[in-house]
């Protein structure tokens, strides 16, 4: 066995099937969709793209992934912080439950959703009384958003909170400095890092999502329905093309924070 | 300490409101119609098959996933026959399927294998459905799940970096049986969290899964697509026992992740 597994025509068949499955699996599936795109040249690609519902769509995924993407970073920052700096009952719960979004398949994060304020129940009935609905329109396209990245700002940015000297801060201190200043000025700086690629990841992650948004979102086109939801739409409706021009848009500019969010964690130092 | 309080105060509301509060419907809701319901629910021939088809899927990918991940993890980290531009290379592009939207995925599996290209129309000729069977949704899941696995191993790796290992090979050890006295006790903790994470995300995949099977009832269904349809079709009684089923095991997941992350540290 062992003659077998020195063999130079071995070792060499299975770097090569390992290479090969790697390429096929993610590369080719990649450059299949942006040939897809303009396979029937670049005037129906532009059609694609410019169709009112499908700008739309891709603008409003946008807007609503920054919302949750600030709200993210308020509150994540905010658990981050407490996570690690405070000791209090029940902290490491917590601390377990930051992932349960990762572990949550999607689809029975839509229903939760759509159960807990959807029409019918307590918190639909009392939104709908003071004369807004959350249930298929757009603030719950902003909380399952908001429920599937929560983890991304936590998790990035504690191990840094983790690494600051607590010197500095102590220095600060007795240097006369109040909390507050501490606090923007010597740990803030330090955290910022973790808060962008967090920050970016969930972006990211938000304007990808389909599962949560599409059992919560009513998908009315050009009011909620998102870009994730629309390329599902033209799917069913036999127009590969035009999915995959949509899906251009979509893949480029995640592919472009993919990028930045390597770029910032390439220069922290020590890394 | 009042500040203290005050931070301590609002995580826990931000917590329970977002994650708690949830947990507790999906365990609740499924028992509003009573017992009966849930199990006729989950008894459904539909729910069974659906739920076999996840379970085969979950099993397979992790599989594959698994053995190609520590592999690439390895090459990527020690290999001499790449060049560190082609590593950095390959290593960025490990992450890609991060970016992608899952719909976006299932649509590149469609698009390349589907009854009308040409690499799908050859196997459909020779009698072998890839997109809308299984095999489509094993590689619409393959693809998503593919970072998970490299991106647990790769940093340990860098970490133990390479000594151990030339020094067992230079002894005269075999490749293969330095990797399993050598290498392997050191990686071990990172693949089993590696493990768990590529089953959460395989049980919960919805979006590549949807589009590739066609969500054929009794045929290409997974739990996640029947408690999609159930959900369209009103059947919330239905879909809320199947959706206690994922939950439960996604808990299980979690569990499992905390106990594998804690070894890590100490390994």
């Amino acid at each position: 066995m062992n003659v077998m597994f020195r063999s130079k025509w071995w070792s060499f068949g299975f770097r090569s099937a390992i290479m090969l499955y790697f390429i096929v699996l993610i590369v080719l599936p990649i450059i299949g969709i942006y040939s897809q795109s303009v396979s029937r040249g670049f005037v129906p690609f532009w059609e694609s793209i410019s169709d009112p519902l499908a700008w739309k769509a891709v603008l409003l995924t946008i807007k609503l992934a920054l919302i949750a993407t600030v709200i993210n970073v308020l509150i994540g920052t905010m658990s981050g912080w407490v996570l690690i700096r405070y000791r209090f009952p029940g902290r490491r719960i917590l601390n377990s439950l930051v992932d349960l979004p990762f572990a949550l398949p999607t689809a029975v994060t839509g229903l939760m959703i759509l159960l807990l304020l959807g029409p019918g129940s307590l918190v639909g009935e009392l939104a709908e009384k003071l004369g807004f609905t959350i249930v298929f329109h757009q603030p719950a396209i902003v909380i399952a958003m908001v429920f599937v990245t929560f983890p991304f700002v936590i998790r990035a940015v504690q191990p840094l909170l983790e690494e600051i000297d607590k010197s500095e801060e102590e220095a600060a201190y007795t240097m006369g400095a109040t909390k507050f200043r501490t606090f923007f000025t010597v740990i803030y700086p330090s955290m910022l890092p973790g808060v962008i690629s967090g920050a970016m990841l969930a972006f990211s992650r938000a304007l990808a999502e389909f599962g949560a948004v599409v059992l919560v979102a009513g998908n009315i086109p050009g009011k909620t329905l998102i870009a994730a939801v629309y390329i599902f739409g033209e799917i069913e409706s036999d127009n590969a093309q035009g999915a995959a021009a949509v899906s251009v848009m979509l893949l480029t500019l995640s592919f472009i924070i993919l990028w930045t969010v390597n770029l910032i964690q390439a220069r922290r130092p020590g890394k | 300490m009042t500040i203290r309080r005050t931070w301590i105060t609002l995580t826990y509301i931000v917590f329970t409101l977002l994650l708690i509060i949830p947990l507790i419907e999906i365990f609740t809701g499924s028992w509003a119609d009573g017992w009966s319901g849930f199990i006729e629910g989950l008894t459904r021939k539909q729910s069974l098959h659906a739920l076999q088809m996840t379970a085969m899927i979950v099993v397979v990918v992790t599989a594959i996933n698994t053995v190609f991940g520590v592999m690439l993890a390895l090459y990527l980290v020690r290999a001499e026959w790449i060049g560190p531009r082609l590593k950095r290379l390959l290593n960025s592009i490990v992450d890609l399927p991060f970016a992608v939207s899952p719909v976006i995925g299932g649509l590149m599996i469609v698009l390349l294998l589907g009854p009308n290209t040409v690499i799908g129309s050859f196997f459909e000729g020779t009698g072998f459905k890839v997109v809308y069977a299984l095999p489509g949704m094993i590689l619409a899941s393959l693809f998503v799940t593919f970072p998970l696995m490299v991106r647990e191993v790769l940093p340990v790796l860098q970490e133990i970096g390479a000594q151990q290992e030339e020094a067992a090979s230079t002894l005269g050890a075999y490749s293969w049986y330095t990797f399993w006295k050598v290498t392997w006790p050191s990686i071990r903790w990172g693949v089993i969290y590696g493990v768990v994470l590529t089953v959460a995300r395989t049980l919960g995949e919805f979006g590549a899964v949807l589009v590739v099977s066609g969500n054929i009832m009794n045929k290409t269904q997974t739990a996640t697509t029947l408690v999609y349809q159930d959900v369209e079709n009103f059947n919330v009684v239905e879909a809320n026992g199947i959706a206690l089923v994922l939950a439960v095991f996604s808990v299980g997941l979690l569990l499992l992740m905390e106990w594998a992350k804690k070894r890590k540290e100490v390994h």
